[in-house]
C-alpha cells in the first residue's frame, strides 16, 4: 500500500490536493488509480476555468471505465498538466506525484473541511 | 471480480493494459469456462444443424470448426456460436455463457422438423482454457503428445494435455495465433497450473475479461450483447461471410436472400477517433447535426494505442474515410471510418 502524503489534503472523492500559500495542486489518489485500472485519457479544463468545491472539472479514463475528476476546493484553474495528454499512465506509476491542475484557491477556508492523510487511508481502509 | 453470464469472473490479474500487451507480444491464458457446449447429434445432426446455423456445416470435416450465427427468423442474432464437427453426425455449438438457457430452448425447437437429432447441453461436462499469443504453441506443445504444427486454424482434435483427457482446438477471441483446450471441469486447475508452468520462460500471463474485450474489439471480432444482437441482421453486421448462401433452407434465410436482393440500410462499421476522447458503447454518431447512428463497442486499445470502435452507420457513411462525430457525454470528436478489422496479425 503506497502511503499518502501527510503534507496533502484528501476529498472524500479520493483526490487530494497540495496547498501551497493560495494555490493548491490536484491529482486523485493510489486507490482511486488502483480502482480505475489502467488509465488512457484524461480530459482537463482550461486555464481561466473557476471551479466549484465538488464540481466536477475533467474525466479520467481507464480501459475499463469512465470517472468524473472532482474540484476539492473552489477557485480558478491557473495550470493545467499538458503532459498527461501523452503519458496518462503516469497516473498509475506515480499517482502522488501527478497532479492535473493547479487552482488558486478563493476561499482558503474550505481546505479545512478536507480529510489528512491519515483520516483519508482510514476511509479507504 | 464481476458477475459475468451467472460466472464471478476477474476483470484483469495484473492490469489490461499488460494482459493485453503479453497476448499481443508473447502469450496469455484465460479461463472461458464460462462458454457453453450444446451438442446436436442424432443421424440427421448434420440436416438439424444445417437448419439453426446460418453457416454451412456441410463444409466441415469432422476436426474442424466454424463461426456462424443462431439467427431469428428475421435473419438476427440469438447469438453467435463455434461449431464444431465431432463426428459425421455429432457437433458441438460453443455458445455464450448469457445466453446458454435461449439458445439450447432456440436450437432443440429449431432442429424439430430435422428428424433424428437431440440437442443437449453439455455446458457442465466442459471447461475451457485458452492459450493465446505469438508463443502460444511454446507454451502448450511441450503437455500434449497432438502435433500443433500440423493443426491448421480453425481446427481440432482430441488428445491429453498435461495427461488430462482434452481437446485442443486453434481457436480464440484474440486476433492473435492460440489454441482453446476443453477438458472436464474437475481437472481445469491442474491444467490452468500446468499451463502457466509451462509458459512461464516465454511471460505467459494470466488474462482477464477486460483483455479479452480489448483484444477482440482491436480484431474487429463481434461481441453479442453489443455489436450484434436479435436486432441487428448478419448482413448489417458485415458477416455476410458466414452466411451459406447455397446450402438448403435455415432460420433467417429468407430474409437474409431478401436483404442480399434488396441491400442493407445500414452496416457495423470501424471508427477511429481523430481528436482526443474515447467513444463507448452507446456514445451517439452524428454526421452535421443529424444523428445517423451509434457506437456498440469502443475502446483505448493498448496495442494500437488509439481510441477505436464499432457502429452502425447507414450506408451512405459506411465507406472508409467518411467523416463523423461521436458524441462523447455532450462534446462531439471527430471520427473516421476505417477498413475492420483495426487488427491484423502478420505471421
Amino acid at each position: 500500500m503506497m502511503a499518502y502524503p501527510a503534507g496533502y489534503k484528501y476529498s472524500k472523492d479520493h483526490e487530494w490536493i497540495d496547498i501551497s500559500g493560495d494555490r493548491g495542486k490536484v491529482g486523485i489518489t493510489d486507490f482511486a488509480q488502483k480502482q480505475l485500472g489502467d488509465v488512457v485519457y484524461v480530459e482537463l479544463p482550461e486555464v481561466g476555468a473557476q471551479l466549484k468545491a465538488g464540481q466536477s472539472f475533467g474525466t479520467i479514463e481507464s480501459v475499463k471505465a469512465v470517472s468524473e475528476l472532482y474540484a476539492p476546493v473552489s477557485g480558478e484553474v491557473v495550470e493545467v498538466n499538458g503532459g498527461l495528454k501523452d503519458k496518462p499512465e503516469a497516473v498509475n506509476a506515480d499517482p502522488h506525484a501527478t497532479w492535473m491542475v493547479s487552482i488558486r484557491l478563493s476561499d482558503p477556508d474550505e481546505a479545512g473541511s478536507l480529510l489528512d492523510a491519515t483520516q483519508y487511508a482510514d476511509l479507504v481502509k | 471480480m464481476v458477475p459475468f453470464g451467472g460466472w464471478d469472473m476477474p476483470v484483469e490479474y495484473s492490469g489490461i493494459v499488460a494482459e493485453h500487451l503479453a497476448v499481443r507480444e508473447r502469450a496469455g491464458i484465460f479461463d472461458v469456462s464460462h462458454m457453453g457446449q450444446i451438442e446436436v447429434a442424432g443421424k440427421n445432426a448434420l440436416e438439424a444443424v444445417q437448419r439453426i446455423s446460418c453457416n454451412d456445416a456441410a463444409k466441415l470435416q469432422v476436426g474442424q470448426a466454424q463461426y456462424s450465427g443462431l439467427l431469428t427468423p428475421d435473419g438476427t442474432f440469438v447469438d453467435d456460436i463455434l461449431v464444431y464437427r465431432l463426428a459425421p453426425q455429432h457437433f458441438m455449438l460453443v455458445v455464450n455463457a448469457s445466453h446458454i438457457g435461449k439458445d439450447y430452448e432456440h436450437i432443440a425447437e429449431g432442429i424439430k422438423p430435422a428428424g433424428d437429432a437431440v440437442a443437449v447441453d453439455a455446458s457442465s461436462r466442459y471447461a475451457l482454457v485458452a492459450v493465446q499469443g505469438p508463443q502460444a504453441r511454446e507454451v502448450v506443445q511441450p503437455l500434449t503428445a497432438v502435433d500443433l504444427g500440423a493443426m491448421k486454424y480453425y481446427w481440432f482434435a482430441h488428445g491429453e494435455v498435461a495427461g488430462i483427457r482434452a481437446t485442443v482446438s486453434r481457436t480464440g477471441y484474440t486476433g492473435e495465433d492460440g489454441y482453446e483446450i476443453f477438458v472436464p471441469p474437475p481437472q481445469a486447475d491442474r491444467l490452468w497450473l500446468a499451463l502457466l508452468e509451462s509458459g512461464r520462460e516465454v511471460g505467459l500471463i494470466p488474462c482477464g475479461l477486460g483483455a479479452r474485450d480489448t483484444l477482440r474489439l482491436e480484431a474487429s471480432m463481434r461481441l453479442h450483447g453489443n455489436d450484434i444482437d436479435e436486432t441487428t441482421t448478419v448482413l448489417e453486421a458485415d458477416l455476410g461471410w458466414i452466411v451459406g448462401w447455397k446450402k438448403p433452407d435455415f432460420v433467417g434465410a429468407e430474409r437474409l436472400r431478401r436483404q442480399k436482393a434488396e441491400g442493407i440500410a445500414r452496416r457495423l462499421v470501424g471508427l477511429e477517433m481523430q481528436e482526443p476522447g474515447i467513444a463507448r458503447a452507446g456514445h451517439d454518431v452524428y454526421v452535421g447535426d443529424s444523428k445517423v447512428g451509434a457506437v456498440t463497442s469502443g475502446t483505448q486499445t493498448p496495442y494500437l494505442k488509439k481510441a477505436i470502435a464499432m457502429a452502425y452507420l447507414p450506408v451512405a457513411q459506411a465507406t472508409a474515410g467518411s467523416e463523423v462525430e461521436v458524441d462523447i457525454r455532450g462534446r462531439r470528436a471527430r471520427a473516421t471510418v476505417v477498413p475492420m478489422p483495426f487488427y491484423k496479425r502478420t505471421q
